[in-house]
């Protein structure tokens, strides 16, 4: 039997218990894993053990991957209603709505973030994903194809089956909803790998999905490590799609394991070397104000964080006093005091990461303009930090940092800063400021990425699609588009009058 | 049959008289004597006779999230059982100065509230709470329902209401699905892209065989695509509109979003159609009332309009078709909600070969249904919703009776209480026969009979309506060659009169204009706006 973990919280932000197992969650039960290990799960704000959570093992992902398969085939997929799927849905978002808080304070111990933050933009997030999807369950359509007139040619979008999902330890919430809504609304049945450095909040959710009444072996949660788990799902032979959102490095390897397989279908939503754009003619407040969002919000550990920051030649020196202003100004501190704007990094190992990419920084000789150390002598806490004087192929410009560590870089050329915000293998998003609408416009359409935000960052919605060009992913999630990730069509033909003689 | 299927659900005319005359409301209105000052009271005590119950209902007009009395309207509409011909309540009838307050209540909320003020995502939450709400009341809803309308309680229930429920839920999850499209114009200096807004003020006048099921199907795609609503239910069966009103209230929609008038056809429905505030007028009822909205909304401000007006609906009866289900299927298709059906299946057409055997099954799955008291649990099928109808209903009886026609079944009047008419089938029918040409919106079916696959389909597509039809045959190709050559916006093969919520419904012909549900019916409530944007290009002058 798994242990129960049970939690008191007592902080300025949320009081109240948590209770939940720390199995895995297979065929609607919480179970042990098969060599009944377990992983410790730290807290970033102190260094400290929070729990043990079970530990899962390729065996445990066949034992998921069967209870799915089961699913898919007797009460789920085709055998259960577009408009059935929409309601239990539609309740695991109301059961979240209800436990919100509770949720969002798992996320903040487990993960570092704000509780602000989880509260508002993580749990918010999720549930309008879960519900926007629950809306697109019975509005899943093929077309009909007139071909002549002794034939009828239509097309299903029929799910594709057991689908292998692993997921980031950045936004553990918001990306399990940007997973489980589309293929649930398509009716696949899951199973669900979270990050094993932030594994609490899918146990709660499961336990939710449990109480909304979705059948058994629907959805499924398997924690583990990535060598392990992740390997078996992105290898296994029952498995039909395997989506990804982390590392470019871990994505190559899924998609090979994908290839030596079973031709799985695969997305990947990867790294990015965002560039943020600020021309003369920006309102500089706003922009100010939106670059350090884009760098700063979750610690840095944004996929599509803006920390190529390009600013015009004419305005350099005061945008770099306010931005750095604005830097001073993010108090970093416990996730659940309310004046805190930032938490500590998700992990020592992150921490670490983070670290050698300043000093590297140093070492290539650029210069810290603020920031660059450590804050305080308990957990992963780094202060927000502002590289200048770089040059295009040190590592903090080329390389994702995954981190509150921004660089900025002076242009005074329109094609020019265009030709350098595009010279990354990546291409997730950009972000450009002008109050000339036009020239706004125009550079938007030539950057290459998947999300480009004019006069704003790091802004998403659960109808609007996201994904990356170039080496930052395949695929799209959110959105209709996602829905694409999760259904097979088939062409059906059929004939009523067409003879045919092979003589 | 499963709940997930939306049976029988169709749109209704509100009666109309044999000769065809195209006064606005054919109806004649039942009033408390007009010299009575009347002061009504916002909320009346229904009692409910078969359980003991009492329901409160209200009985004002309701704007802006209140019930109000008329601004200057004395008159009353009295609601009358039909099982028993007893009064139920009065309800306020709604004048064209009500009418004028209501839409500039709808008016205001669009401009401040509703519209494009409110996102997707919150249209969606309110009308899935709405959903909720009505889900929670639907037995108390069922029981109004049943007493106004005259349908068994357990159909209301589990059929018009459950369905309903599904109908706003399916349109939650639109709201925040309206997209339009970015249009590449040169890749270079030109950008064009189409934002689909709401059409504005909406008027939708909904008929009494299926009020509230109606309802639903008007309101939740307006409301998805952020329209604001002046509805007017039927004057014969009001209640349960203005009960729904209180759920409006309770779901937290700001006030002004949905208005209901309750009002005469020729009162409040001729104000809906020719104001000049109202931006779109969806109607469900008799082409006759349908014409007469159309030609308001061109007179006045060329308002969109969108019609589902009624229909004779064919069935054909091949030789290879499985008897037993065909008939079951032709039985359900003429006596479901008692023939009060717009897409009831009215002229059944049957092979030569199989015409004897087939009449004979028919006969005795018409008379296994029982039609009784809404409130009787062994009830099938319930009275006729008015003395009206109960009348229009016999005329034609009389009609095909004195035309030659052979009446097998049914044609005889029950005594006692109740507007109450048995299945009845004709045979030995001609096509210029009234009975074979008028809607008749009654349990009254005419049985033909056809010698080839050809004269089948000029039979059935001789008629101006185009709103259903149903074929049944166990050839494949056939049934390909039949439904493409069937005029009418449903072709049921091998079934009939099952709806559903993302299946688009409406009529060819003169059955209407526009469609309902599924995702088509977003067109109705949305107009197109196509934003062309130059960011580079210079423009040389002169020419």
């Amino acid at each position: 039997m798994p242990s129960t973990f049970s939690y008191q919280f007592d902080t300025p932000s949320h009081k109240g218990i948590t209770e939940f197992s720390t199995g895995l969650f297979i065929n609607g039960e919480f179970v042990d894993g098969s060599e009944n290990s377990t992983i410790d799960v730290i807290n970033p704000a102190t260094g400290k053990l929070i729990t043990k959570i079970s530990q899962g093992t390729p065996k445990d992902v066949d034992r998921a991957v069967a209870a799915a398969q089961h699913a898919f085939e007797t009460s789920w997929g085709l055998k259960c209603p577009g408009a059935e799927r929409a309601k239990l849905m539609n309740k695991l978002a109301d059961l979240m709505e209800e436990h919100e808080d509770e949720l969002a304070a798992v996320e903040a111990l487990d993960n570092g973030k704000t509780f602000y933050w989880a509260k508002n933009a993580d749990l918010k997030g999720a549930i309008d994903c879960i519900r926007y999807y629950a809306g697109w369950a019975d509005k899943i359509q093929g077309k009909t194809i007139e071909t002549n007139d002794g034939k009828l040619v239509y097309t299903r979008h029929e799910p594709l089956g057991v689908v292998g999902q692993i997921i980031p330890w950045n936004f553990p919430l918001l990306m399990l909803s940007w997973k489980i809504g589309p293929a649930l609304a398509t009716g696949n049945a899951i199973v669900l790998k979270p990050s094993e450095f932030t594994p609490l909040s899918a146990l709660l959710t499961a336990k939710l999905a449990k109480e909304a009444g979705f059948p058994p072996g629907v959805f499924n949660v398997v924690n583990g490590y990535g060598a392990t788990v992740g390997a078996a799902i992105a290898e296994h032979m029952d498995i039909e799609k395997v989506a990804f959102t982390g590392s470019t490095l871990v994505g190559r390897k899924i998609m090979e394991a994908a290839a030596k397989t079973n031709l799985k279908k695969v997305t990947l939503e990867l790294g990015g070397k965002s560039p943020n754009i600020i021309f003369d003619d920006a309102d500089l407040e706003a922009a100010v104000n939106w670059a350090a969002f884009g760098i700063f919000w979750n610690q840095g550990q944004t996929c599509c964080a803006g920390s190529r920051i390009f600013v015009h030649a004419k305005i350099y020196d005061e945008f770099l006093h306010l931005f750095t202003e604005k830097a001073k100004q993010v108090k970093v501190g416990d996730p659940f005091h309310p004046d805190s704007k930032q938490g500590p990094q998700v992990s020592n190992a992150q921490f670490d990461r983070i670290m050698s990419y300043i000093d590297s920084g140093k070492d290539e000789g650029a210069t810290v303009h603020h920031g660059g150390v450590r804050v305080g002598d308990e957990g992963y806490f780094i202060s927000p930090t502002i590289f200048t004087d770089t040059r295009p192929d040190m590592k903090i410009v080329k390389e994702e940092i995954f981190g509150p560590v921004g660089v900025v870089i002076k242009f005074d050329d329109d094609e020019d800063v265009i030709r350098q915000a595009n010279d990354t293998v990546y291409g997730l998003a950009c972000s450009v400021f002008s109050q000339n609408i036009n020239r706004a416009l125009e550079t938007a359409h030539k950057l290459k990425a998947g999300t480009a935000w004019v006069n704003c960052a790091n802004m998403l919605h659960a109808s609007v699609p996201f994904g990356g060009f170039k080496q930052s992913g395949i695929g799209r999630e959110l959105g209709e588009y996602a829905l694409e990730n999760y259904t097979a069509v088939k062409a059906v033909h059929v004939n009523f009058g067409h003879q045919w003689s092979v003589a | 049959m499963s709940s997930h299927e939306q049976c029988y659900r169709s749109l209704a005319s509100p009666a109309k008289p044999l000769s065809g005359t195209t006064s606005y409301s054919t109806q004649i209105p039942r009033k408390l004597p007009p010299r009575a000052t009347i002061t009504m009271s916002k909320f009346t005590q229904v009692n409910v006779p078969a359980t003991g119950k009492t329901i409160s209902v209200p009985t004002g007009l309701f704007i802006n999230n209140e019930f109000v009395p008329s601004v200057d309207s004395q008159e009353t509409i009295q609601c009358i059982n039909p099982a028993t011909e007893e009064p139920i309540c009065s309800v306020v009838a709604g004048s064209a100065k009500d009418v004028d307050v209501a839409v500039a209540a709808a008016r205001s909320a669009l401009k401040t509230t509703w519209g494009k003020n409110v996102s997707g995502f919150e249209r969606s939450r309110l009308l899935n709470k709405l959903a909720d709400l009505i889900e929670r009341d639907a037995q108390e809803l069922a029981e109004l329902e049943a007493l106004n309308n005259g349908k068994p309680v357990k159909i209301a229930r589990d059929f018009d209401i459950g369905d309903s429920v599904g109908c706003l839920r399916y349109y939650a999850g639109w709201a925040d699905k309206i997209v339009g499209q970015s249009i590449d114009i040169d890749n270079k200096t030109k950008l064009a892209f189409t934002k689909h807004e709401p059409i504005g003020v909406c008027g939708q006048i909904i008929p009494w065989n299926y009020p509230i099921m109606m309802w639903a199907w008007k309101v939740a795609p307006a409301l998805a695509c952020g329209c604001t609503i002046v509805m007017k239910p039927s004057e014969f069966t009001p209640l349960t509109a203005l009960k729904l009103s209180e759920l409006v209230v309770e779901a937290g929609f700001p006030p002004g979003v949905v208005n209901t008038v309750p009002a005469l056809g020729s009162v409040g429905g001729a104000a809906l159609a020719a104001h000049p505030g109202v931006d779109k007028i969806a109607f469900t009822g008799s082409t006759v009332t349908g014409r007469k909205i159309m030609e308001a909304a061109a007179k006045s401000n060329l308002k969109k309009v969108s019609l589902e007006l009624g229909g004779k609906s064919p069935q054909l009866i091949f030789e290879s078709a499985d008897i037993d289900q065909a008939a079951n299927w032709a039985a359900l298709g003429i006596l479901y909600n008692t023939g009060q059906d717009c897409t009831a299946g009215s002229r059944v057409y049957v092979q030569d070969s199989i015409y004897d055997k087939f009449l004979q099954t028919l006969i005795e799955k018409a008379k296994a249904l029982n039609i009784g008291n809404g409130f009787d649990e062994k009830s099938g099928g319930g009275p006729v919703v008015s003395k009206v109808q109960y009348d229009k209903i016999w005329s034609y009886i009389d009609a095909g009776k004195q035309e030659g026609a052979k009446c097998v079944l049914g044609g005889e009047k029950r005594p006692g209480k109740g507007y109450f008419v048995d299945p009845t089938i004709f045979t030995e029918i001609k096509p210029g026969m009234k009975i074979v040409k008028d809607e008749i919106f009654g349990p009254v079916l005419s049985v033909g009979r056809f010698k080839t696959e050809e004269e089948a389909i000029n039979l059935a597509n001789d008629t101006t309506y185009g709103l259903g039809a149903g074929l049944h045959s166990n050839d494949a190709g056939q049934c390909m060659r039949v439904s493409q050559a069937l005029e009418a916006g449903t072709v049921w093969v091998n079934q009939y009169n099952l709806l559903y919520n993302n299946v688009p419904f409406g009529g060819k012909k003169q059955s209407g204009i526009g469609r309902e549900l599924g995702s088509y019916a977003l067109d109705e409530y949305t107009s197109v706006k196509a934003i062309q944007w130059n960011y580079g290009e210079k423009l040389d002058w002169p020419l």
